[in-house]
């Protein structure tokens, strides 16, 4: 299969990969750069567990194909944390228990950061529609709602 | 052995919600899930599935697969060893090995679409992919069955060959239903004779998902020594350890299953599916490590979900509001082998009530569909939906108030439950009370916007916890700290609630304990993460050790006191003896000099586990044009004996009551007429997303479980049971009209209007 030689800035670093053609982003970034954090949950966009950014818009990495990704700059789970410290988000999530098994973490916090770089004031709804794309099965979702209203609050605070 | 406690009600430590010792892991990508695993020379397998629900094997041809470049190995059931015939535990219910077997690779017939028929190993995932669509099968198509009334028609095609039912004892040939037992007390007929009121009903309803969003995984390396080791997304690795010695016939003693985070379980990864295939492809391919991970319609079409069936429901009650009789027939579809959850659906049927006289009728059905798993509670939410419909309508025909009512004829210390258990101390009645004064009760249910109506719905249910066996080590280190290994797969924050058991008997801060779960081979036995055990069983597990440690503290702190153990005292995390004192983290730094580091273990095997009650209220609006329906206000009672962790007891439960509501008001497996699941990805199988949920409300109460220090219940599972009846009796409020199929979709409300 035809390989095809991409560079990209992930989480601040720039590669320069050679990708099969086939390849999606999310596999690049779990097979390629080691980036385990972005999970894989239904490969076709309908969970949300691969959300990262893309040029700050979250995105399904398992519907975007790897050379799309030439000349863009990618954000994942662990380029949230800032010089050792834990995002806003990150520590809302985790002392506000938005998280129970952990699995579709990574992409809610991914989709939480964009729309908060958005919208920094959500109401409850717009954050209900704004994370509709992301499933979670363990939490019922009313701790990652306060998760995002408390990490907006932090983070217009900050 | 049961031991009881008079419980213990100030605490430094329980009741706390601190952060857990893994949330750093979780939010920065750092924790290591199955599909994470990465091992020198990985290489990638995969699995053909049947594109029929029911068949005939009549010939494989794996010869294009292995000529393929690149495949290392393909794999047929040809390939498994010979098996016993004999069943063994699998935590949350039984894994007969070698129907099991026959479950992970079909044998002779394809019982569901989507069953494995064989493996291939692949230098990548793409390869593996190609060469297992390139495996020829020959297929004599059967006609499939779909539902129980089809399954037990008279002349059914038998699904398992050989399969001998057990119906109330007796042996029966050619037949799909694998058992029939029944629980009795008393004259049903002469109670129901003599009943002012009887009312019956049939209830039905479809498969449902776990609907975990991590898929199954496993990674495997068969050493040339024929150490097996093992990386599987599980909710108990000596689970996985126990069914795969089984299914290969290969001793324990060579089988190390290492501990991965799991992305969610709910019952569903209780049992095996890729495992046992991972390690045979390993042993092919020359001991090479061979992952496989699931797509999601897979996961869908050949891993357990919940059974659909029908449930007949009948009871008598006299006017002045007490349950006279009670007696079900409990249909519920094992899929492709048996093994449904009926055996716990009948447990907790009636388990709410205080009945004089009851019969509890359980089938095993075999359909064409995927092997049943355990999910969440697995039964009740089944059984409560059935007898909460029938007790609502009680209440509205002879006008009785729904919480009192309930109150009027609820199970209690002392009550026998439906198959002869009799309850010790349990908070029913108590939740029914706190529903009664919730605020949500006592509110108007408020006006709809026009177009729509709104109605309030009401529910308990039961499930009786599990207990078993789990250990834990402690390690008190130098600087004060404890490490603590404990064998319970965490899915939501159980190393912090089993620590904090332990923090609280040694005084020491929560977060000076190091929780890990290590693999089979470094702590003794424990069970699945399943069964509401966790923090109830391994808890124990770790307040027993702590209480060990103690009593080696008092002896170091007696050798450099030079003084008798027996005159050392421990109180809040300080020792004792004759006017000097030293707290137990300084205590740490000075062991040396008596014998080196102090450390304790403790195991527990119990065989009760105290039980749970939830009341739940839904309040709901239907869009009348569309069918639609919106959950409004919803209130979660439930009796968690002592919340070690209230932050993450509340998201249990808010949890557990969404995947409820997702059951009640969406959720299918919708079959078609040649067995095939239709709707196989997550945007046709509608499970709640944020967008449609309100925030769920809980009130938790604390009655304490006798059989635990600090009086911890299991709390996962019951809250998944009660929104089935609850969101229903809303909508048939909200409607005027009666609902006895699940899911209440949209379009079945339509349909109820235009009657």
């Amino acid at each position: 299969m035809s390989k095809k030689q991409i560079k990209t800035t992930v989480n601040g670093v720039e590669h320069e990969i050679l990708v099969d053609s086939t390849w999606t982003l999310l596999e690049t970034l779990r097979d390629q750069l080691k980036l385990t954090g972005t999970k894989e949950g239904c490969s076709n966009g309908n969970c949300g567990a691969c959300t990262v950014m893309v040029d700050g818009q979250s995105s399904c990495s398992c519907l975007v194909l790897a050379p799309e990704a030439n000349g863009r700059e990618i954000t994942t789970v662990e380029g949230l944390a800032d010089h050792g410290h834990l995002s806003p988000v990150q520590d809302a999530f985790v002392e506000n228990s938005g998280l129970q098994c952990g699995f579709c973490t990574p992409g809610f916090m991914i989709a939480t950061t964009a729309l908060l770089n958005d919208n920094p004031h959500p109401t409850e709804n717009e954050i209900r529609l704004k994370l509709a794309g992301n499933l979670c099965r363990c939490t019922g979702y009313d701790k990652i709602v306060r998760s995002v209203q408390d990490a907006a609050e932090r983070l217009n605070k900050a | 052995m049961v031991a009881t406690y008079d419980t213990k009600t100030d605490y430094k430590v329980i009741g706390n919600s601190p952060i857990r010792h893994d949330g750093v892991d979780k939010v920065t990508g750092r924790a290591i899930y199955g599909g994470d695993v990465k091992a020198p020379g990985l290489i990638w397998g995969d699995v053909l599935r049947s594109p029929h629900a029911h068949a005939r094997i009549k010939s494989i041809d794996t010869s294009a697969a292995e000529a393929m470049d690149g495949v290392f190995a393909v794999l047929t059931h040809g390939d498994f060893p010979q098996t016993d015939d004999k069943t063994i535990d699998a935590g949350e219910g039984t894994v007969n090995l070698r129907r099991g077997q026959s479950n992970v690779m079909a044998d002779k017939k394809v019982h569901y679409k989507g069953h494995v028929v064989a493996a291939v190993a692949a230098v990548d995932r793409n390869t593996a992919q190609v060469a297992a669509q390139a495996i020829k099968v020959e297929y004599e198509v059967l006609p499939a069955i779909s539902d129980v009334d089809a399954a037990m028609a008279e002349g059914a095609p038998q699904i398992l060959d050989g399969l001998v039912g057990d119906h109330l004892g007796e042996s029966v040939e050619n037949t799909n239903v694998a058992r029939v037992f029944r629980h009795e007390f008393g004259n049903v007929d002469d109670a129901f004779a003599n009943s002012d009121l009887v009312i019956e009903r049939t209830v039905s309803m479809s498969m449902v998902h776990q609907g975990y969003i991590e898929p199954h995984n496993a990674t495997a390396i068969w050493g040339q020594d024929d150490n097996l080791t093992v990386w599987s997304s599980t909710q108990g690795s000596f689970g996985v350890r126990s069914q795969v010695a089984g299914l290969l016939h290969h001793p324990e003693s060579k089988i190390k299953v290492n501990y991965v985070e799991i992305g969610g379980g709910f019952g569903g990864k209780t049992v095996v599916y890729l495992a046992p295939i991972a390690a045979l492809l390993s042993r092919k391919a020359g001991g090479r490590p061979v992952k496989l991970v699931m797509d999601r319609s897979s996961v869908f079409e050949a891993t357990g979900p919940a059974p659909g069936g029908k449930i007949r429901m009948k009871i008598g009650v006299n006017k002045d509001g007490k349950i006279q009789a009670a007696d079900t027939d409990l249909m519920l579809e094992a899929g492709g082998f048996p093994g449904s959850a009926v055996g716990a659906a009948a447990i907790c049927v009636f388990a709410c009530y205080n009945l004089p006289v009851s019969r509890i009728t359980g089938y095993d059905v075999l359909v064409n569909k995927p092997k049943s798993a355990a999910y969440r509670a697995p039964g009740s939410p089944q059984a409560s939906f059935a007898i909460e419909t029938v007790i609502d309508e009680i209440c509205d025909e002879l006008g009785f108030d729904k919480i009192q009512f309930r109150l009027d004829n609820a199970a209690h210390e002392g009550t026998r439950r439906g198959d002869g258990v009799q309850f010790i101390r349990v908070g029913l009645e108590e939740c029914l009370v706190a529903a009664k004064e919730s605020d949500h009760w006592n509110s108007p249910l408020g006006d709809a916007p026009a177009g729509k109506k709104r109605g309030r719905g009401i529910a308990s249910a039961y499930w009786m916890n599990g207990g078993g066996k789990s250990t834990c080590d402690l390690m008190l280190q130098d600087d004060g700290t404890v490490m603590l290994n404990e064998g319970s797969a965490d899915i939501g924050g159980t190393r912090t609630s089993i620590a904090m058991q332990a923090a609280e008997v040694l005084g020491i801060p929560v977060e000076d304990f190091h929780p890990s779960i290590p693999d089979t081979e470094s702590i003794g036995f424990t069970g699945v993460t399943g069964g509401s055990r966790t923090t109830y069983t391994t808890g124990l597990a770790a307040y027993n050790a702590a209480q060990k440690l103690v009593v080696e503290l008092k002896s170091r702190v007696a050798d450099l006191w030079e003084t008798e153990a027996s005159n050392v005292e421990f109180a809040d995390g300080v020792f004792s003896a004759n006017g000097d004192s030293i707290g137990i983290q300084e205590l740490a730094g000075k062991l040396d000099p008596t014998g080196g580091p102090a450390t304790a273990t403790a195991s527990v095997n119990l065989a009760e586990a105290g039980n749970a009650y939830g009341v739940q209220i839904c309040d709901l609006e239907v869009d009348l044009e569309t069918g639609k329906t919106d959950v409004v206000r919803y209130t979660a009672i439930q009796d968690v004996g002592k919340a070690v962790h209230p932050q993450y007891a509340e998201g249990q439960i808010q949890g557990g009551v969404v995947q409820g509501l997702g059951w009640a008001l969406n959720e299918e497996y919708f079959i078609t007429d040649d067995g095939a699941m239709a709707n196989r990805s997550f945007l046709d199988y509608r499970m709640p997303t944020s967008l449609d949920m309100p925030m769920i409300d809980t009130i938790m109460v604390e009655v304490p479980n006798p059989l635990h220090p600090y009086g911890v219940r299991g709390i996962g599972e019951v809250p998944i049971c009660p929104p089935l009846s609850a969101a229903a009796q809303a909508i048939k409020e909200a409607v005027g009209k009666p609902f006895y199929e699940l899911p209440v979709k949209p379009g079945r409300i339509l349909e109820a209007q235009n009657d």
